[in-house]
């Protein structure tokens, strides 16, 4: 199936076919004319009621029905988190909720809030869970703490399929090119070498009792690059566009100037209620952004919305029913290491990522907001670059060490900060397959001594065809470090598998790391209730606890690379020892001996010229 | 001496036994594992299929009914009747209108049915005494005082396949039945051009394959404006809200497509397979700024830039992602509050009253005012229920337009009945499946032709056995389709057609098919050379050498008879 390419040609041919519909209009009136009084016959002739209405003058037509209660509902929202570095991280999220069944009989074909693109790839290919993200940037936990939604470097999709799906794996190329399309990304070079169907890491996130991993689908695309024409597909499917509410600080100029870009697309089925009697479909669309102290923000430790995005707001989305900016003011609660203007009375609590946080908030439903000059323009100025961030408990490092072209060994770590909780985390592992790992070498330490893990599922590779799953439950002992180390060999590729700058290296996925995190408040558990977005990504099952996944870097390993005219030059060379060897072989078998008098040597032979033209017999 | 000529008769064998071990072995093996596999293809059948000679067939009935015929000219009356027509539309393509006429007259309950009141009463008790098959047609001939038909009417046209004709009044009496068969056989002519196919018909459906001569302007628009014959269609309904801050919109597309669209859908479905979805575009604008008109208060798009008003709004419309059929777009623009209202303005000026235009091979767009429904005083946002009955007239004319049901210009005389519940009369379906089973039968023609050039032309193409098969089923149904054609057969020719376009279509769009397309002749040779030089010289050489020695040896020896 060919990937729908976002080709502009489209829309030359509009031009002309529109240019064609001006022309006919205005040229046929007349044909035109009587073919709608055909139409509106036949109207009245079947539909007596509705043509009886439509007698009616027009201002009356709207008084007698009743408008419906719409099905969906739009929320968008914006936090915003000063860093300790000086940086700024600002998380958009929009979140579309809509009860309706798409797996049904009856065919859901009506769209309004909802982006018809992607019900329709929901419906067409059964899926029940959908995540998609694009990064540009790898996100600094040391530096900036635990992100709202975290995110490996590239592309990312996850996709858990129905149980009514008999080929998943052709509905699931099928799906990545028509993704593909619709993000304007090259997710079509998924196939079957990048596709792991992870036993434990990836659950579903949203309700759903099948757990059957056979219905998953995960792979990454470690080298994608993210800019422009991702984002702008992505902003399509917001119903308010670009045009107003939050969106309009979207803009690319800004976004992509920044330390660290990445955008996601989350569908799920979730509860309508506490009692789950009904479910509904939830889009979340998010963007999370670090603009940095230097480069954007020329060294100053002052940021406005402004100055992050280049635009300021001045209403909401008229669509969103909840339109909303947190800025965490956690660790600034009396206002000695910044300042917030304008400053805004509403205050809310919520629980996130096993911490009690503290949030201003601006609510842009309401005019007041905007204040006299119609307009909001967030100003967060620092009085002081005092304070240090508590270390994230849970944060994971990965290198390659070795040395040569032919082998070579990865090492995970794992940082544990508990000070004094050990926890378990479940470690994913991605490698390609012209990575041979070596799994007799596979060795967990943790303070010095072995760690054995409770679980390991390892599935080998086959060359060519799909790649190497790691997937361990580690315990991790409290204030510790644990590596893990496995040796690998490196293959050697045909030369049509090189990539076009072989040179530069190849890349191994990042490593997943989920984990539920000892927390330090008690988490929410109530999954219906009315939270900021942020806040309830992760469904959270235990009040003790929450959930974490931290992505490590992609690996860049070199492999050996041959220089790429060798075809030809192996050609050339094979077939001139084959020339030189069959041409003396013939010459042996095909050239006929025979003695032949020695010819006179050079003196006699000159001796015989200057007889010969004195005209004296040779000798 | 003797040595040696022993030695020069072993070189000499050696070295053609070498050739012959090159030419026997070596050639082969090369030509073997180098070669691409090609499938066998059926290349005459194609061959002939180039050469697209298509037969249509119309069964015509003709009834008399009481008084229009002598009872001694009843015993007189033929029983069939065949004419040809034939056409040549270009060297490669001609066309056959076959119309076999069975004349009879009329039965008591067929007698009963034409004394009904009125036209439309005798058009259905007629349709429920007889069902004529698909593409058929039966042409009741009532005698000139009939009271069915209003006094300036010859012909009435009813909703299934059938059609009144009034007997012309110099036939009353005293005629023969030549001359009355004679008097009646141009105007059923004309009632079969309306109700069956016509020879524009049939060429604009052949325009894929025949260039159209150019001069009749009028014909070439109307065969641009519909959609090309496909498998499928997908039509999507847009409601554009520019202003979601003013207007908050609510429209029934569910219970009007249900009421309105989904009966046209349903009867057109043995044309094609149609999927319907809708949505909702918010902050949606056009590509033109209207203009304020004071003398009407009111702002004013005028024709000539309607080209530039869907460019930005396609954009947002998306395309489908779960199928690769053709989308037909239908926009509902509900314009904002600082531009309320506003109107379509022809090129006389005048405002158009449907306040819709339409785009060909596009879809169709509708303007709706919605500032009546509020005063100055409302509070925005203000909820608008839109009015789906008349929304919905406007886009089911465009949609037939789209789809290429024309309703084609009757000639003076000639009434049409009005549409039934389904928005689709039967001669009218019969008119579009006629013109899409001749475009599918000539796309597909093409289809196959080309391809079976384009591979005879670059012998590189790897042809699979799969793309054989393709090839294969699509020249049977074309054959078989081109055979109901004859025949008469329009339901299975359509269906067919339709087979032998699906197949067609795979065959040429094969992925395998690209792989070893641009593999360049000198690289292959680049390649080949240094094997095959130093092999090959050294036994050219020899052989030369054989040569020359055998035909001087003969020389020496004619010499030495001499």
């Amino acid at each position: 199936m060919a990937a729908h390419s976002c080709s502009y040609s489209a829309l030359l041919l509009i031009i002309c076919t529109a240019t064609e519909a001006a022309g006919k209009t205005s040229e046929q009136p007349a044909v035109e004319e009587r073919s709608w009084e055909a139409t509106e016959v036949e109207e009245a002739t079947l539909h007596e009621a509705a043509a009886d209405k439509r007698d009616t003058p027009a201002p009356e037509t709207e008084a007698p029905s009743p408008i419906p209660q719409p099905k969906d509902d739009f929320q968008e929202e914006l936090v915003i988190r000063p860093l300790h570095s000086g940086d700024i991280y600002a998380s958009f999220q929009f979140r579309t909720l809509w009860e309706t069944d798409f797996m049904s009989g009856n065919k859901v074909s009506h769209y309004r809030l909802f982006p018809k693109s992607l019900g329709q790839v929901i419906s067409k290919f059964s899926v029940r869970e959908l995540h998609i993200s694009f990064t540009q940037g790898y996100w600094r936990t040391m530096q900036w703490g635990q992100p709202f939604q975290p995110a490996p470097p590239g592309a990312e999709l996850w996709v858990w399929f129905q149980d009514s799906v008999t080929d998943v794996d052709g509905t699931w190329k099928e799906l990545t090119n028509v993704l593909s399309g619709i993000f304007c990304a090259s997710l079509n070079f998924i196939d079957s070498t990048n596709t792991v169907q992870p036993s434990a890491s990836f659950k579903p996130l949203g309700i759903g009792n099948v757990t059957d991993h056979r219905f998953l689908r995960y792979a990454t695309l470690p080298r994608e690059i993210v800019c422009t024409e991702n984002l702008t597909p992505w902003k399509k499917l917001l119903p308010c566009g670009s045009k107003a509410g939050l969106t309009v600080l979207l803009k690319s100029e800004k976004l992509f100037h920044s330390s660290f870009h990445s955008q996601a697309v989350h569908i799920r089925p979730v509860c309508q209620d506490w009692q789950c009697k009904t479910t509904s479909w939830e889009l979340r669309q998010t963007l999370n952004v670090v603009f940095d102290l230097h480069t954007s923000g020329q060294g100053k430790r002052e940021w406005s919305l402004f100055k992050m995005f280049s635009r300021t707001l001045t209403e909401a989305c008229p669509l969103a029913s909840s339109s909303k900016i947190y800025i965490d003011i956690t660790d600034d609660p009396q206002g000695e290491l910044f300042e917030l203007s304008p400053a805004t009375p509403l205050l809310s609590q919520a629980m996130v990522l096993g911490d009690r946080r503290t949030f201003s908030v601006y609510d842009l439903t309401q005019p007041v907001t905007f204040g006299t000059v119609r307009s909001l323009n967030l100003l967060i100025r620092w009085k002081s670059s005092e304070g240090d961030m508590l270390r994230p408990l849970l944060h994971a490092e990965r290198y390659v060490a070795g040395y040569g072209l032919q082998t070579g060994e990865i090492h995970t770590l794992m940082y544990n900060n508990h000070p004094y909780r050990s926890f378990p985390v479940l470690l994913l592992d991605t490698v390609p397959w012209y990575l041979r790992l070596y799994i007799h070498t596979l060795t967990v330490t943790s303070k010095g001594k072995d760690n054995k893990p409770s679980y390991i599922h390892y599935q080998p590779s086959k060359d060519r065809l799909r790649p190497h799953l790691l997937e361990m439950l580690v315990q991790l002992p409290p204030n510790s470090v644990t590596e893990v180390t496995v040796e690998f060999e490196r293959a050697l590729l045909k030369w049509t598998e090189y990539t076009p700058d072989p040179n530069h290296g190849f890349y191994v996925g990042s490593s997943v790391i989920s984990s539920l995190v000892p927390s330090i408040v008690a988490m929410d558990t109530n999954i219906t209730m009315d939270r900021p977005l942020f806040s309830s990504f992760f469904p959270c099952k235990e009040e003790s606890s929450f959930f974490v996944r931290v992505y490590t870097e992609p690996l860049l390993v070199n492999l050996p690379t041959p220089d790429f005219s060798m075809p030809y030059n192996v050609i050339c060379l094979t077939c001139t020892v084959v020339a030189v060897g069959y041409g003396s072989l013939y010459n042996l078998l095909t050239r006929s001996f025979q003695i032949e008098e020695p010819s006179p040597g050079l003196a006699k032979r000159l001796a015989n010229i200057i007889r010969k033209m004195r005209g004296v017999p040779p000798l | 001496m003797a040595t040696t000529e022993v030695e020069r008769r072993r070189g000499q064998l050696a070295s053609l036994s070498i050739a012959a071990v090159v030419i026997i072995v070596g050639v082969p093996l090369w030509w073997r594992t180098t070669e691409t596999y090609r499938a066998w293809l059926p290349v005459s059948q194609i061959n002939e299929l180039a050469n697209l000679q298509l037969q249509l067939s119309a069964d015509v009935e003709v009834v008399f009914a009481r008084g229009t015929v002598m009872p001694e000219q009843q015993k007189k009356v033929p029983l069939t009747k065949t004419q040809d027509e034939e056409h040549t539309v270009d060297e490669d393509t001609a066309l056959r209108y076959r119309y076999e006429t069975k004349y009879r007259t009329a039965n008591i309950m067929e007698e009963d049915a034409l004394n009904q009141p009125s036209a439309a009463d005798a058009d259905l008790s007629l349709h429920t005494l007889s069902e004529s098959s698909c593409g058929s047609l039966v042409v009741y001939v009532i005698p000139e005082s009939s009271s069915l038909l209003p006094e300036d009417v010859d012909v009435y046209i009813g909703q299934r396949r059938t059609a009144l004709l009034r007997n012309g009044a110099q036939m009353r009496v005293g005629r023969t039945i030549e001359q009355l068969l004679a008097h009646l056989e141009p105007r059923i002519r004309q009632v079969l051009k309306v109700m069956s196919f016509s020879h524009t018909d049939i060429t604009a459906a052949l325009s894929g394959r025949v260039r159209l001569s150019p001069g009749n302007k009028e014909s070439i628009a109307d065969s641009m404006r519909a959609f090309k014959s496909s498998p499928g269609y997908e039509i999507t309904f847009s409601l554009l809200n520019p202003d979601p801050k003013s207007h908050r919109l609510h429209w029934d597309i569910e219970g009007a497509v249900q009421t309105y669209i989904q009966p046209l859908l349903t009867k057109l479905s043995p044309v094609a397979n149609f999927s319907i979805d809708s949505q909702t575009l918010y902050y949606a604008m056009l590509g033109v700024n209207p203009r304020f008109d004071s003398s009407r208060n009111a702002y004013t798009l005028n024709s000539d830039s309607l080209a530039h008003v869907i460019n930005p709004v396609e954009a947002r419309l998306g395309s489908n992602a779960a199928s690769s059929n053709p989308v037909l777009n239908f926009l509902l623009y509900a314009p904002d509050a600082q531009h309320s209202p506003l109107y379509i303005q022809d090129r006389q000026k005048q405002k158009v009253p449907s306040n819709a235009f339409h785009s060909p091979r596009w879809g169709g767009i509708m303007v709706y005012n919605v500032n009546s429904f509020y005063g100055p005083e409302a509070v925005f946002p203000v909820d608008i229920n839109i009015d789906m009955a008349k929304v919905m007239g406007v886009f089911l004319a465009q949609l037939r337009l789209l789809l290429g049901v024309q309703s084609s210009n009757t000639p003076p005389g000639f009434l049409v009945a009005p549409c039934s519940s389904t928005g689709l009369a039967d001669w009218e379906l019969d008119r579009l499946m006629w013109s899409r089973s001749v475009e599918n039968v000539a796309t597909a023609a093409t289809t196959i032709t080309s391809l079976a050039q384009l591979l005879d032309q670059i012998g590189n193409i790897v042809i699979n056995d799969n793309i054989a098969e393709q090839v294969s089923s699509a020249v049977t149904s074309l054959q078989l389709a081109v055979a109901e054609l004859e025949a008469g057969n329009l339901g299975f020719a359509l269906q067919y057609s339709k087979e032998a376009i699906l197949a067609s279509e795979r065959a040429f769009f094969d992925p395998s098919l690209l792989h070893l397309l641009y593999f360049p002749d000198d690289q292959k040779f680049a390649i080949y050379i240094p094997l095959f030089l130093p092999m090959c010289v050294p036994i050219l050489l020899s052989l030369l050498k054989i040569i020359s020695d055998a035909r001087q040896r003969r020389k020496e020896r004619q010499a030495k008879k001499d």
